[in-house]
C-alpha cells in the first residue's frame, strides 16, 4: 500500500524549512512506495512544519519537523504512525484543533490546494451547484437569513451590498475580492488562499450569479507571493474544469476571474483606494457616496468583500442561511477566524463562533506567552486596533461588546505583548505607521500623524494635546486610516497611563 | 529577475495594455521582470496609457514596491509590524542595520545588498519574519538571520 505523507507548502511552512523536509523524506524513501502530498496549512502555526501520515486510524501528526529529524522518524516507523518525540498523535485530536468549530477552514490543509477533485469530494462546489439552480433573489435571501457581516472590519451586513448591486441597472458589474488585508497579526486570508483557493473562487462565482456580475478580480497583497502562485494555478484549473468561464457547468451562466497584485500600500485595503489602484492610479481614497455598490470599479456597480466573507458564502448557500445564523451570538452570527500572534506559545488560526472570551482564546488555545513572561497587553484588529490590558480579557468576542469598549474586532488578528512592551513606543508607532501609509488626501491623517509621533517622542508628552489631535483625526479624516489611528494611541494612554508620564494639563492645574 | 532591456520592457507594457489592464498592472509586470522601473520605460508608459509624465511618476512614487533604481543583488525585507515587534523585530532590525551599515531602504555601495522594511508578511505567529530574495524566513533571531545573510554572500 502506498504510504501517504502530507507536508504543507504554505508560506509559513516554507519559511520554516518544509521544502527541505519534503526533499529529505523523498530521498530517504526512494525505494519505498510513498506519495508526498504538498498541502495547505491547518493553521496550527506553533507546530509548523506539521507533517501528517495516513494510517488505518486516520492521520497522525508530527510537529516542528526539521530535515534533521527525518532519519529518526524513519527509524521510528513514522510512515505507520510510530511513536517519536515529535509525534502529536492523531491530528484531529490535537486540542488546539479539536476545540475549534471549523466551517470556513474545515478543509484547509486536507489536500493539495489546487486538487479540484479532492475539493469537490470534501463538499466543495455544493454551494455553487445549489446557486446555479436558484434565482438571484433567493440566493440573496439566504445571505440575508445567514446574518453574514463583512469580516474585513466594518462588519456591514453583506446582503445589503448584494441587493444594491443586484438592483443596479447596468450590464457590466464586478465582484472584487479585497485580499489586501495588511493588518499585522492577521493571516487567515493568506492561509485560506494558499490552502483552499477553490473556496474563495466558489464564493466569488456565487456572488456573481446573485448580483449579475460576470467579472471578478482578486486584489492581492504583494507580500503574499505564495498565495499569488496558488490562486493563479487554481483559476487556471477551475477554468479547465468549467467552474469558471462563459458557460459554467453547462448552465449558460458566465463568470471569470483574475488576480491583481498590489504595490505594497496598506491604504489600498480601503475599498475605494483599492478601486483607484485597480484603475491604474495611486491608491488615494474616494469620497463616499457614491457607494462602490453603485459606482465602483470604472464607475460601475461593484460588490467588494474581504476574503473570509466570500469564503463563508458557499456553506451558507449549501446548507441554508439559517444554519449560519444559529452560530454565534445575536447579531454577531457565524464563526470568526481569530489569529493568535506575537508573543504567544500556541499561535495560529482559531475558528470559533462569536462570543467566546479573549481569555479563553489566549489561555486555552494560546497557552500563554512563548517567552514565558506575563502578558501586558493585546492589540486586536491590526494597526488600527485597541491595546487592551488583562483586566478586560473576559470581554466576549462579539462586534457589540467590542464596540462598547471603543474597540473593534477588525479582521480578528490578536497580537500578544509581554511585560517588556513599551506602550508609549507602541502608541508612537501607530502614528508613525499612519505617516508611512497615509495616502495624503486629507490633512488630519497626513499631518496629524506626523505631529502625533512628534508629541509622543517626549517621555512626558502633553497628553491633552494628543487627545485634541486625536479628536481632529477621528472627526476629520476621510477614511479609517486617519480616523482609527487614535484607537491604538488612546487605548494605550487610557490603560497604561504610567508609561506616558504625568498628564501635562493636569500638572498645570 | 533579469537586467533591464528596452525590448522586453516595451513588450511587457504592450501586452498589459492589450489585455485591457491598467498602468499599475504594467508597473507590476516591469518590477516583477527587472526589480524596478527604468527611466526609459516612462515615455512608453505615458504613450500607452495616455497619462502625463507627472501622473506616471506620481503612481510610481505612491507604491513602495515600485522602485526607480535597481535593487541590490540580494534584497532583505525585514517585517516591522506589531506582531514581529512583540517578539523582538526592533532589536533584530537594529542589529542588521549595524552589521550591514545600511538603514532600511538603502542599498550598499557595491550593489550587493538592499535592506528594506515590510509591513506584515502574514507570518505573525512565528515572528520575527523576513523575505530574503522572495524566500520567506521566520522565527528569526540574530544568529539565524546572520547565518542566512552569510549564506547570501558565500
Amino acid at each position: 500500500m502506498t504510504a501517504r505523507v502530507y507536508i504543507p507548502a504554505d508560506m509559513l511552512s516554507l519559511a520554516l524549512g518544509a521544502d527541505e523536509v519534503a526533499k529529505v523524506i523523498a530521498e530517504t524513501a526512494k525505494d519505498t512506495d510513498i506519495e508526498i502530498i504538498r498541502t495547505g496549512s491547518r493553521g496550527i502555526c506553533w507546530a509548523e512544519p506539521l507533517i501528517e501520515v495516513e494510517t488505518g486510524a486516520g492521520r497522525v501528526a508530527y510537529g516542528k519537523v526539521s530535515a534533521d529529524d527525518v532519519p529518526s522518524l524513519f527509524a521510528a516507523d513514522f510512515l505507520g504512525g510510530g511513536a517519536h518525540k515529535k509525534c502529536l498523535g492523531p491530528v484531529n485530536e490535537i486540542a488546539f484543533l479539536k476545540e475549534q468549530q471549523r466551517h470556513i477552514f474545515k478543509s484547509c490543509g486536507l489536500y493539495a490546494p489546487c486538487d479540484l477533485t479532492s475539493y469537490a469530494a470534501n463538499g466543495g462546489f455544493a454551494g455553487l451547484r445549489a446557486a446555479l439552480a436558484m434565482n438571484a433573489g433567493s440566493i440573496i435571501d439566504e445571505v440575508e437569513a445567514s446574518g453574514l457581516r463583512g469580516r474585513g472590519g466594518a462588519a456591514f451586513p453583506a446582503f445589503i451590498k448584494w441587493r444594491t448591486v443586484m438592483g443596479a441597472n447596468k450590464t457590466q458589474k464586478y465582484i472584487v475580492c479585497n485580499a489586501d488585508e495588511g493588518d499585522s497579526g492577521t493571516f487567515a486570508d493568506r492561509l485560506i488562499m494558499e490552502g483552499d483557493p477553490f473556496l474563495l473562487i466558489e464564493g466569488m462565482v456565487i456572488a456573481g450569479l446573485a448580483t449579475g456580475a460576470d467579472k471578478g478580480v482578486i486584489y492581492l497583497r504583494s507580500e503574499y507571493p505564495v498565495a499569488r502562485k496558488v490562486l493563479e494555478q487554481a483559476i487556471t484549473t477551475a477554468r479547465e474544469q468549467n467552474w469558471l468561464g462563459p458557460d459554467i457547468q453547462g448552465s449558460g451562466k458566465a463568470f471569470d476571474l483574475s488576480v491583481f497584485v498590489g504595490g505594497g500600500s496598506y491604504v489600498c485595503g480601503e475599498e475605494t483606494a483599492l478601486l483607484e489602484s485597480l484603475e491604474g492610479k495611486a491608491g488615494i481614497v474616494r469620497a463616499k457616496p457614491p457607494l462602490p455598490a453603485l459606482e465602483g470599479l470604472y464607475g460601475l456597480p461593484t460588490l467588494i468583500h474581504n476574503v473570509i466573507t466570500l469564503c463563508a458564502v458557499p456553506e451558507i448557500i449549501a446548507q441554508g442561511g439559517e444554519a449560519h445564523a444559529k452560530l454565534g451570538v445575536g447579531r454577531s452570527a457565524g464563526t470568526m477566524c481569530f489569529q493568535l500572534a506575537g508573543d504567544i506559545k500556541h499561535g495560529g488560526l482559531v475558528e470559533v463562533p462569536f462570543g467566546i472570551s479573549l481569555r479563553t482564546l489566549l489561555d486555552d488555545f494560546g497557552g500563554g506567552t512563548r517567552s514565558g513572561l506575563p502578558i501586558k497587553a493585546v492589540q486586536i484588529g491590526g494597526p488600527l486596533g485597541a491595546y487592551l490590558p488583562p483586566h478586560l480579557f473576559d470581554t466576549p468576542l462579539t462586534y457589540e461588546a467590542f464596540a462598547d469598549l471603543g474597540a473593534g474586532l477588525g479582521h480578528g488578528g490578536i497580537v500578544v505583548f509581554n511585560e517588556r512592551a513599551d506602550m508609549r513606543a507602541q502608541a508612537r508607532y501607530a502614528f508613525e505607521f499612519c505617516t508611512h501609509e497615509s495616502c495624503g488626501k486629507c490633512t488630519p491623517c497626513r499631518i496629524g500623524s506626523v505631529r502625533g509621533a512628534e508629541l509622543l517622542t517626549s517621555s512626558t508628552p502633553d497628553l491633552g494635546l494628543v487627545d485634541d489631535l486625536c479628536d481632529v483625526m477621528v472627526a476629520g479624516s476621510a477614511c479609517a486610516m486617519g480616523s482609527m489611528t487614535p484607537i491604538p494611541v488612546q487605548s494605550a494612554m487610557t490603560h497604561f497611563p504610567d508609561e506616558f508620564g504625568v498628564r501635562a494639563t493636569q500638572a498645570a492645574e | 529577475m533579469t537586467r533591464w532591456n528596452e525590448k522586453t520592457s516595451r513588450a511587457l507594457i504592450e501586452e498589459t495594455h492589450k489585455r485591457g489592464e491598467t498602468l499599475t498592472m504594467a508597473l507590476r509586470a516591469l518590477v516583477d521582470a527587472f526589480g524596478y522601473v527604468d527611466e526609459a520605460a516612462i515615455a512608453p508608459l505615458m504613450q500607452t496609457f495616455a497619462r502625463s509624465r507627472a501622473e506616471v511618476l506620481g503612481v510610481i512614487a505612491y507604491y513602495d514596491d515600485f522602485r526607480t533604481t535597481p535593487p541590490g543583488n540580494h534584497v532583505v525585507r525585514l517585517c516591522q509590524a506589531e506582531a514581529c515587534q512583540a517578539v523582538g523585530a526592533r532589536e533584530l532590525t537594529a542589529h542588521v542595520c549595524k552589521k550591514t551599515g545600511l538603514e532600511l531602504g538603502q542599498t550598499s555601495n557595491d550593489g550587493a545588498l538592499t535592506l528594506e522594511g515590510v509591513y506584515c508578511l502574514g507570518l505573525c505567529a512565528n515572528g520575527p519574519a523576513a523575505l530574503i530574495d522572495d524566500a520567506p524566513v521566520a522565527e528569526l533571531d540574530t544568529d539565524r538571520l546572520d547565518a542566512k545573510l552569510a549564506a547570501l554572500t558565500s
